[in-house]
């Protein structure tokens, strides 16, 4: 069996270039950074090429079945006997899968951003960045160990707030990074719990080991942990729900999603990979490595999973159907999108046929990749163009921007399932999984999928149709060959990605999952995208009245979805009046005047009393007689009184 | 290797600063003294480590001992484990840090250092003394020069902090002197901890003796109720006054609570296991939150530590053998961290004449390394992965979660809570201070200068040797820990 400890350089070239361009980038390098940075990451791209190609055709399948191969692992922290942090790789479909995208979205956006980013200041800076966050990707992917997920987990955050932050002189870009850190951070609280709760009943770290434990009914491990609960619910079921806790805040799941929106203060290429193609779906990830257990242990933990994920799916496309800034359209179809890829889960079974929602969802996961990528990059050269990211600024640009129109038409029609582009096959299944298992949440999807073909297509005729757009001013065309090539390639990815046969490398156990294409069952979903898309050309493609018209007869629920159903302002209220004013603020003055109070009133009263009693070393004779004599009489008061 | 030397440098060093001519001079003797030592605890650390893989097993390395009062039985007993040395490597790398943060003070500058000398020889001594009277003396020794250092060179209200600080910390010697009599009353008159960890102490004189030790030395390490000298203390203290506050007399609390009392006393420490756990929950959880409304850059670090120094004393009341490991691990990790942290709070407070978060803004864009460095070392006190302070908090939950009762479990998970609430006050602070727009009398600032740099990457190396690999210090620490958890079953 080969043994591809290789797949190291595909992390470490990314950490070198964030290293170099860290250290030296600001100094030596400058403008030649995001050519060395790139450069980097295509060798790393080529590798996750050939590690996936050898995994899936050469020597990764054994029997028909698709092994779980660990071809490194070192004892980074080791706690006691067995329980230890690893660094390993874990290999197997959806690490190998992963591998591919991540770093292909990341080459992506590191040539875009070459034309994009173009003259910044701290451009050296940026690709550093852009490095730690492709490495730290990386390193989530290949975990073998749920502890060295959750470091990378912590890092993938970091890098996720250093790039939000990027233009840190905005003060909306900063509040927007602190806010997408700490509300991640809280659900990675969850997480944290949540792993030590596993790793004290599984009596691991490692992935496979647990896994194995927790699934086997006969394991002394599975039996104590079922048996010991907590509030009447099993301490296997909190443990796993609470992982996916921190999956649904990475993954901006409701009602954890509020950081998503605001996270598209960064630069756009950066919101493209990170806030749309990769670190957003680490949750899904998280869900899908540990599916063994969450489908044959907790199937209640999995009913959570998936009804969370039905609510972000519907919620976050009604509100893409309000807003007006292009990007938070994007922002909110990402999170309606994942919405879809976390049900998919949620609604799978282990094994066999009944897996198929753990093949859609791996398959959504890829071909959103793609075209949502793609819909940021070419959003990017939208605003590169008009300098704004407001819809109403725009119209009319089709005849101004001739590349960037076609490939965001590719990838809109790819989001909205219409076949044969890559989005259709993909929901077809996930829509195939939610009928066959759970009739609820297909209704809501089928609703959200619709949805979905009208926002895109809202957002599509506003930039590229409605009015004639009046160039003011100078303008620089649609930005190089270096933004237009990564467009190109995402579109031909957006448009074939879907012939695939997804189910034969990715499944719920690793053999290989052969689905048919029904017709019939297609038929619904299809019109239904179509009629979104009709309704949207109605009301979009000319300027007019309607879209005001419809919203004020729809006025408390318009406006509702336009401020995001007041979520905002419910964390707000809870974070600054109550936890501000009624816990921080009383700590602080509980500190100063009560405990410190009592040190100072110890040292005063220390004082006063000496201040009173100094007055006997007077150092007159005299008054030291009468004491003497005062004290001498009392002692012989109390000696007779006792003596008696 | 010969212990003694430990001592004696710090010694000579403070002695040549005394004879220095010029100001010049005294800095640089100042810094090879303390970089000597700095290489001589690498030594150290080496020297152990071969000793061990020889398999040296005995529980203390390089003892020595010479009898100094022979009628009570006093005798400068010297010997490290692995604790010892991770607290001593702990020491020079913040001492050397300090003397190169200091190199611009111009008031009394040969008594400034000969201050910070003597200090670092307190801590010395501290960790090597296996004799409690000795150790006592010690801990005195690292006391004293801190009133002067804030009462002299420190800043705002340091009449008041510097009094405040030494009485508190006087009362916790006090108290400390008080069981460690008790100990020696009525266990066999001796002071020897080797000796008296092998003789059964009486299970009442445990009960009292044990509460005096670790409130005594927990006062040290800002166990709550008795903190309040921490915020005072290090915000008027001048910038190394700080860091040596935070990165090593807080840590001599620390250590003496396992060493001395958690150590000799089993019973005890089970007795009170439980208030100890309650106190120092109460102390990361009620610190996080009071250093939410802080303003000052100063007093945010300060309430910080109290939070950071909670976890310590929260491994050391779990008594198992993990969550004692991180418990060093902390201290080792918070002492670097929070010394850096001092040490940015001083290069921007040096710059910028403020220290209100309130007032600052955009730095990150005139003085990138010092702001890099804010970020970096926020990072740290969040717990980000790669860092020390992850490795020593996650090391303490692991620790923690052992205990399957819901009292460990509760107090566990409000623990870990506070990496919530310490990522809010972290980025508000670095945020406020680092980020927004730059107010223009701000525009000319410079930024960090040669000594300031190299401060910085002293402690960094730290820093990032713990969270990139923390394999070492593990081992290091936790056969240390072994033995302490043996004696406690």
């Amino acid at each position: 069996m080969p043994n591809p400890t290789y797949i190291i350089l595909i992390l470490l070239l990314p950490l070198a270039s964030f290293l170099l361009m860290g250290l030296f980038g600001r100094s030596y390098i400058k403008n030649a950074s995001g050519l060395i940075s790139t450069a980097m990451l295509f060798v790393a791209t080529c590798l996750a090429f050939y590690v996936a190609y050898g995994y899936f055709f050469e020597y990764g399948n054994v029997n028909g079945v698709y092994q779980k191969l660990i071809p490194f692992k070192y004892t980074w922290l080791e706690f006691s006997k067995g329980v230890s942090i690893d660094m390993g790789i874990l290999l197997d479909p959806i690490t190998a899968m992963m591998l591919v995208v991540v770093t292909l979205i990341s080459l992506m956006v590191h040539i875009y951003s070459l034309g994009y980013m173009k003259g910044e200041e701290r451009f050296a800076t940026y690709y550093s960045f852009l490095g730690l966050f492709t490495f730290s990707m990386l390193g989530l992917v290949i975990a073998s160990n749920i502890f060295q997920i959750y470091i990378f987990w912590e890092l993938v955050g970091v890098s996720s707030f250093l790039l939000i932050g990027y233009y840190f002189e905005k003060p909306s870009a900063v509040a927007a990074c602190k806010k997408a850190f700490i509300v991640t951070r809280f659900a990675d609280l969850g997480f944290l719990i949540g792993i030590l709760i596993l790793s004290f009943y599984a009596g691991t770290l490692d992935f496979n080991t647990l896994i194995q434990r927790l699934t086997s009914p006969e394991s002394m491990e599975f039996k104590t942990a079922v048996a010991s609960s907590f509030l009447g619910i099993s301490a296997l079921t909190w443990g796993m729900v609470l992982v996916f806790v921190g999956g649904a805040g990475k993954s901006a799941m409701f009602p954890l999603h509020i950081w998503l929106p605001d996270a598209m203060e960064g630069p756009t290429p950066v919101s493209a990979l990170i806030h749309a193609a990769t670190m957003v779906v680490a949750g899904v990830f998280l869900v899908a490595r540990l599916f063994p257990v969450f489908a044959l242990s907790t199937p209640d933990a999995l009913h959570i999973v998936a009804y969370v994920g039905a609510t972000s799916a519907l919620i976050a496309a009604i509100i893409a159907c309000t807003q007006t800034d292009i990007k938070r359209v994007l922002a909110f179809s990402t999170m309606s999108q994942i919405g879809f890829m976390m049900f998919a889960l949620g609604v799978s079974k282990y094994g066999g046929e009944e897996g198929l929602g753990y093949t859609a969802s791996m398959f959504h996961l890829f071909t959103h990749a793609l075209f949502k990528a793609l819909l940021f990059l070419g959003a990017g050269a939208v605003i590169h163009f008009v300098h704004s990211n407001d819809m109403n600024d725009m119209g009319g640009l089709r005849k101004h921007l001739p590349i960037t129109h076609a490939t965001f038409l590719i990838a809109c029609l790819a989001i909205s399932g219409v076949p044969p582009f890559a989005g259709f096959f993909s929901k077809e299944e996930i829509l195939l999984a939610a009928f066959q298992h759970n009739p609820t949440i297909y209704w809501i999807a089928l609703l959200t999928s619709g949805l979905t073909a009208f926002y895109m297509f809202r957002l599509y005729f506003s930039i590229f149709w409605n009015k004639e757009y009046h160039p003011h001013g100078e303008h620089h065309g649609e930005g190089g060959f270096a933004m237009m090539m990564p467009l190109v390639l995402l579109a031909v990815g957006a448009a074939a990605a879907g012939f695939i046969p997804f189910g034969k490398f990715v499944s719920s156990d690793g053999k290989a999952l052969i689905s048919e294409f029904h017709l019939q069952f297609s038929i619904a979903p299809v019109a239904l995208g179509l009629v979104g898309i009709l309704t949207a050309l109605l009301l979009y493609k000319k300027q007019n009245s309607k879209p005001d018209t419809i919203a004020s007869s729809l006025n408390a629920l318009y406006k509702a979805a336009y401020h995001k159903f007041y979520i905002d302002e419910l964390y707000l209220f809870i974070t600054k009046k109550i936890l501000f004013n009624l816990v921080g603020r009383p700590a602080a003055w509980f500190d100063k005047n009560v405990v410190d109070g009592m040190v100072n009133a110890t040292g005063n009263s220390t004082q006063t009393i000496s201040e009173k009693i100094k007055g006997f070393q007077s150092g007159k004779v005299q008054e030291y007689a009468i004491y003497f004599l005062a004290g001498a009489t009392a002692l012989a008061v109390c000696g007779i009184y006792l003596w008696k | 290797m010969n212990l003694l030397i430990l001592i004696l440098v710090p010694i000579i060093t403070a002695l040549a600063v005394l004879m220095m001519r010029n100001n010049n001079l005294v800095r640089w003797t100042a810094f090879i003294g303390s970089g000597i030592q700095l290489l001589l605890s690498l030594g150290l650390y080496y020297a152990f480590n071969q000793a061990r893989a020889h398999g040296e097993t005995s529980q203390m390395l390089f003892e020595q001992k010479t009898e100094l009062f022979k009628s009570w039985n006093i005798s400068l007993h010297l010997g490290v484990d692995g604790i010892s040395v991770a607290m001593i490597l702990l020491t020079s790398f913040v001492v050397v840090a300090g003397v190169l943060m200091s190199w611009k003070v111009e008031k009394m500058t040969k008594e400034f250092f000969f201050l910070l000398i003597l200090l670092s020889m307190g801590a010395y001594g501290f960790f090597i003394s296996l004799d409690l009277f000795i150790l006592f003396f010690f801990l005195e020794v690292a006391v004293i020069p801190k009133y002067l250092l804030i009462g002299i060179w420190g800043s705002g209200k340091k009449e008041y902090s510097a009094n405040k600080l030494a009485l508190m910390l006087m009362g916790g010697s006090a108290l400390v002197l008080l069981g460690l009599l008790g100990l020696y009353l009525s266990a066999g008159k001796t002071f020897d901890l080797i000796q008296l960890s092998q003789i059964q102490i009486p299970v009442r004189t445990q009960m009292i003796c044990y509460p005096l030790l670790f409130v005594g030395f927990g006062i040290f390490t800002a166990l709550f109720p008795f903190h309040t000298w921490v915020p005072d203390g290090h915000s008027s203290a001048p910038t190394a006054g700080s860091m040596f506050l935070a990165g090593i007399s807080m840590k001599l609390g620390g250590y003496g609570c396992l060493r001395v009392a958690t150590y000799l006393m089993p019973e005890g420490a089970h007795e009170y296991a439980n208030i100890v756990i309650v106190l120092s929950t109460i102390a990361i959880f009620y610190g996080a939150f009071a250093t939410m409304m802080q303003t000052d850059l100063k007093y945010i670090n300060a309430y910080s530590s109290v939070s950071h120094c909670g976890f310590v004393l929260l491994g050391i009341g779990m008594l198992t053998k993990v969550a004692i490991t991180g418990a060093v691990m902390q201290m080792v990790s918070h002492g670097l961290m929070t010394a850096l942290f001092f040490a940015v709070i001083g290069m921007i407070y040096e710059r910028t004449h403020t220290r209100q978060v309130n007032e600052m803004g955009g730095l990150l864009k005139v003085m990138p390394f010092t702001i890099t460095l804010l970020f970096i070392v926020g990072f740290c006190s969040l717990g980000l992965p790669g860092l020390s302070g992850f490795v020593a908090e996650m090391t303490i939950f692991m620790g923690a979660w052992e205990h399957p009762d819901t009292f460990h479990r509760v107090a566990t998970v409000l623990a870990c809570m506070s990496i919530v609430v310490t990522a809010v006050y972290i980025l508000r602070a670095v945020g406020k201070t680092a980020m927004g727009p730059l107010k223009e009398e701000y525009n000319h600032l410079t930024d960090a200068t040669w000594n300031e740099k190299l401060a910085a990457i002293v402690l960094m190396i730290g820093i990032l040797a713990i969270g990139l690999a923390p394999g070492w210090l593990n081992q290091l620490v936790s056969p240390g820990a072994e033995v302490i958890m043996q004696k406690l079953k």
